[in-house]
């Protein structure tokens, strides 16, 4: 009897693991998967979240998000193991577009960087006008500041920053290096009560558990913006450009950049991003800045 | 305090009113981590049995080798999976890279060792004579590995144990393998990441209590095999 019931088990369990294994295993038609590498801002958001199912709905492609930071998303593209890119760190993707591994690159929205502290700003810079003034303020306090070290985006812009003022924090005391994506690194900001640069999008979403306030915001250097672009299939048959050239299509069109527009402001009484597309990089001015100036507050 | 209160009544809610996406993470966990359990216990105790029993030049070498497997950290086995399996790479025409089957790719990699370096221990703890008086007793090689497996049921029931819970809970290889991708790649530990980035520490707290329940759940089932007749 013992035994006939140890049959049923394992056959039981034969039956379930086939089920299991054919579901598991009904892998997509490739040419209906599009890979998106971007970065870890757009998922941490929500933005994509929002997103992707109308994108999926309308036109039949299956994303898969890959949310890593911009430069390990352009390295995945240099390597044809993406299709499109979401990122935001200029520099880097002019480099990418003239060694020509990617077509397409348009703008699709912005926002901006903000520097974050605690409450009690070690470094005595809050609602200083100037960014790179108040990085060499952080350096001569030593107030504890947190990278993201990642090759991000914004670890990028940062790094750009302490440049323009002459500092090398590298190997410093109070400069840690987290090799985190962005929330996290809010996080470990938060909990070590450290400053740290952030995009705003990420730094509205996460709010409410922070408790690390805005000391800087507003400078021209700050803007932060984001660009899609397509991986070139020249360099790389296999990348699906039918599907890259519809999700970028999709990121620009009329009706996404609504979406954008309003994206957050139910949550978090603003916007987090502020569509661009049809704009030129250069029209992203001051003017654009001044937006920010006053972020209304709920 | 306040957040693990919060964490534990949102994964009360989660439960009771069964959230799809929830429920959907948490079958795909139990579903990829599943099958790589089946298909690590195949390779595993044929492996471990064949090398326990078998005598040959270099054996010590061969299972100090798989017990440092044992050990194999998720992330680098992660690395390589991914590097394979690139478009660019040798693997790259199966095109299954971001999807739950390398996933399972993954975890079996991970949880063999454990479960081969487990069944070694098991069937070479067993007394030497037992083989010579089992085939003493005529019985044919096959026989005699079958009855050796079952007198080792208990420590194999615990090589099962370990090897599923060493991928259930694992989370560097199935985000590096799997992407993380919403409704498709996405399990409990990789939710649970993104969740605590995202600062929703509750639903982080939620899912985190989800996935040890799941882990109760199955072990108390193997337990319950593993206890069921009491040996001697």
């Amino acid at each position: 009897m013992k035994r006939r019931i140890g049959q049923k088990i394992f056959l039981s369990g034969v039956v379930v693991s086939f089920l299991f294994i054919t579901g598991v295993f009904s892998v997509q038609a490739r040419e209906k998967t599009v890979i998106l590498a971007t970065t870890t801002s757009t998922q941490d958001s929500g933005l994509l979240d929002v997103l992707l199912p109308i994108f999926e709905k309308e036109t039949g492609y299956f994303v898969k998000t890959i949310a890593v930071g911009s430069g390990q998303a352009m390295a995945m593209g240099e390597k044809g193991e993406a299709d499109v890119l979401l990122v935001h760190s200029p520099e880097a993707e002019k480099k990418f577009m003239a060694e020509g591994y990617g077509i397409n690159r348009r703008l699709v929205m912005h926002n901006d960087f903000i520097i974050v502290g605690p409450p009690g700003d070690p470094g005595k810079i809050k609602g200083a006008k100037s960014c790179v003034e108040s990085f060499k303020k952080i350096a001569s306090a030593k107030a504890l500041f947190f990278s993201r070290g990642d090759h991000s985006g914004t670890d990028v812009k940062e790094k750009a920053i302490w440049e323009a003022a002459g500092i090398n924090p590298e190997g410093e005391k109070w400069y840690r290096e987290t090799g985190l994506g962005m929330g996290q690194t809010l996080n470990v900001a938060a909990e070590k009560k450290g400053i740290t640069l952030t995009d705003r999008g990420t730094y509205l979403a996460l709010k409410k558990n922070l408790g690390l306030d805005i000391l800087v915001e507003g400078d021209a250097v700050l803007l932060n913006i984001y660009h899609v672009i397509e991986v070139s299939p020249g360099k790389w048959p296999r990348v699906n450009s039918a599907g890259a050239k519809a999700f970028a299509g999709f990121m620009v069109s009329k009706e996404t950049q609504g979406v954008i527009k309003t994206f957050g402001v139910d949550k978090f009484g603003s916007p987090l991003f502020f569509p661009d597309a049809g704009k030129k990089d250069e029209e992203l001015g001051e003017k654009i800045i001044t937006k920010f100036q006053a972020p209304k507050s709920k | 305090m306040d957040l693990i209160l919060e964490g534990i009544k949102k994964a009360f809610w989660l439960l009771i009113t069964f959230d799809p996406e929830v429920m959907g993470i948490t079958l795909l966990s139990l579903e990829v981590s599943g099958i790589a359990t089946l298909v690590s216990l195949l390779i595993g105790i044929s492996t471990g049995v064949t090398v326990a029993l078998s005598r040959f030049i270099g054996k010590r070498m061969v299972v100090s080798l798989i017990n440092t497997g044992m050990g194999l950290p998720p992330v680098v086995v992660g690395l390589f999976v991914t590097l394979f399996l690139w478009r660019n790479g040798p693997l790259g025409f199966l095109e299954i890279l971001y999807t739950p089957t390398a996933m399972v790719i993954a975890q079996t990699i991970i949880a063999t060792p454990i479960v081969m370096g487990i069944t070694l221990a098991a069937i070479q703890q067993l007394p030497q004579k037992l083989r010579l008086q089992i085939l003493s007793l005529g019985a044919t090689r096959l026989q005699m590995v079958w009855i050796l497996i079952k007198e080792a049921k208990l420590p194999l029931l615990a090589a099962v144990m370990a090897g599923f819970g060493g991928v259930i809970s694992e989370v560097g290889a199935s985000i590096m393998v799997g992407g993380n991708i919403k409704g498709y790649s996405r399990v409990l530990t990789t939710a649970t990441v993104l969740e605590t980035s995202r600062g929703n520490f509750d639903v982080a707290i939620a899912l985190g209590i989800i996935l040890l329940l799941l882990a109760y759940l199955v072990n108390l089932i193997l337990t319950q095999i593993q206890q069921r007749e009491r040996p001697r």
